[in-house]
């Protein structure tokens, strides 16, 4: 079994006097797609926070490859819950964001980019500004700035949350679809057991604040995800659904 | 081309737009007109729109040469204002301390009643541009300032912890997040202040001055000529909306993402 990119060890944080995660204990391996499945407010986002440098750890280990993970220096991938788009950059300069701030020319950022626009459905959008495109090219255009900058690892916080439920599912499917070609290495927040079904080989499901980590869940990966109609991962989605609903038993 | 439809279309939009308006300041001025015509009153006391207009024709180049210096001081004015309010709010966003420090002396500069405050600069500065330079700024500098610290505020916190995910500095994030989403702000602030520049550069002018509005007025006054006073005051207003308008069209030409609408999917 090959190294795990990201190994995260007894992770612990309070903000003040709430505790908000206790125990955070989890790995992803290289081309893996990970899940971090909890309720409202569990505290998801702020495993992802002390990965991009934004808060500290009150105690813990996260490694990289092995290595102790330095998060100004160690870069992730960060996906953030709603777009995040500027809206006074037309779509591909907002796509090419990550390259200018890593020091490419504007020029040559928009090189690197454009060729992609067609894989993520956005051809011919290139100028529009992000008030021009409905919610799901929206998506589509953040995670393409997201992917773009070659890091080891994305980092997914809710991606679709504030999509209307169509759309939604189209966006679940057209990722997996992308997943099953390109094999990110990916960790994903989400409080949408079907999401976390459809997408990851693993799930990790948290109890609500202070939060740990309550169950492991692994999805086998031998079918094209559809959806709908596998007996198999609906048995997993009722399951993990039990776990959320009484994480006692 | 555009045909005779089209442009038809477009008169109607535009007297949809501004034919209340229109409307409502001609019934104001012909009242005025009727009433002076009818009553016999005095042209010392209250001249006809008429004869403002005629007067003020006629004395169309003194009238220009002292616009001319009140809009050089309105904008000399405002552009120092400006360049202050970029640099105390840039620097009190970075300096977060310093916001209490310095707040409290800004609002105390608007609490200072004008008509004290005019003649006691114009005393300490003489009769040339500088104190209406300093006049104009202390009237807009706060109500840009505010707008300034205001609108790096309302940056979307999504988007300086993507850029700082993507290693940019504080400073990068500044310039690439902060600056541009005050941009709205900034323009809310440019609407209100402009419009205080010109009255302050007259209020400046009113307490002494060799050109300018403001000494026209007062000098108008004193030869009991008012309707070369409101005539004055015409040209003021009429500066005062052309800067405004000027200033929305700057805006709507420089944020053209406001005007697109949703999806065409």
């Amino acid at each position: 079994m090959s190294r795990p990119r990201l190994e995260l060890h007894r992770l612990r944080k309070s903000f003040g006097a709430v505790d908000v995660l206790t125990d955070i204990s989890l790995t992803v391996l290289p081309g893996e797609f990970v899940s971090i499945l909890g309720p409202s407010g569990a505290g998801k986002s702020t495993i992802l926070q002390m990965l991009i440098g934004a808060t500290d750890p009150d105690m813990g280990t996260m490694l990289l490859n092995g290595a102790p993970l330095v998060p100004k220096r160690d870069r992730f991938a960060f996906m953030p819950q709603r777009d995040a788009l500027m809206p006074w950059r037309r779509i591909i300069d907002n796509t090419t964001l990550g390259l200018e701030v890593a020091g490419l020319s504007r020029e040559a950022a928009r090189a690197e980019v454009a060729p992609l626009f067609a894989e993520f459905g956005l051809a011919g959008f290139e100028q529009h500004y992000p008030a021009q495109l409905s919610g799901g090219m929206r998506q589509r255009a953040a995670l393409l700035r997201t992917v773009v900058q070659q890091r080891p690892m994305l980092l997914l916080d809710e991606p679709f949350g504030a999509l209307d439920a169509l759309t939604r599912t189209q966006m679940q499917r057209w990722l997996a679809k992308m997943w099953s070609r390109h094999h990110w290495t990916v960790l994903l927040i989400t409080h949408d057991v079907r999401e976390a079904v459809l997408l990851s080989d693993r799930i990790h499901v948290l109890s609500s604040r202070p939060a740990h980590v309550v169950h492991q869940f692994r999805v086998p990966r031998d079918h094209p995800r559809q959806g709908v109609g596998s007996p198999a991962l609906a048995a997993i989605e009722a399951e993990i659904l039990q776990t959320l609903l009484h994480p006692e038993n | 081309m555009l045909n005779a439809s089209a442009l038809s279309r477009l008169f109607a939009r535009i007297f949809n737009h501004a034919g209340p308006a229109v409307a409502s300041v001609s019934a104001l001025v012909l009242g005025w007109e009727a009433y002076v015509q009818l009553s016999g009153i005095s042209p010392t006391a209250l001249p006809a729109p008429s004869r403002v207009l005629a007067q003020g024709f006629e004395n169309r180049e003194a009238l220009a040469g002292h616009t001319l210096a009140t809009l050089q001081a309105t904008l000399f004015g405002f552009a120092s204002s400006l360049s202050a309010a970029f640099m105390f709010s840039t620097l009190i966003d970075f300096f977060r301390p310093l916001r209490r420090a310095l707040f409290p002396v800004f609002i105390i500069t608007q609490t200072l009643p004008l008509v004290a405050i005019a003649p006691l600069i114009v005393l300490w500065f003489g009769f040339g541009l500088t104190p209406k330079i300093v006049l104009v700024a202390l009237v807009t500098f706060f109500p840009m300032l505010v707008a300034l610290a205001q609108g790096y505020e309302s940056t979307d916190r999504d988007l300086s912890e993507l850029l700082a995910s993507m290693g940019a500095s504080r400073w990068r994030i500044f310039i690439m997040a902060r600056l541009p989403s005050a941009r709205p702000y900034f323009f809310a602030g440019l609407c209100i202040s402009i419009t205080y520049a010109v009255v302050g550069a007259i209020f400046a002018e009113y307490a002494g001055a060799a050109r300018g509005l403001g000494i026209y007025i007062l000098n108008a006054k004193n030869n009991f000529r008012p309707d070369l006073v409101l005539a004055a005051v015409f040209v003021s207003s009429t500066l005062t909306l052309l800067l405004f308008g000027a200033t929305v069209l700057i805006q709507r030409a420089s944020m053209p993402w406001l005007r697109l609408s949703e999806p065409t999917r």
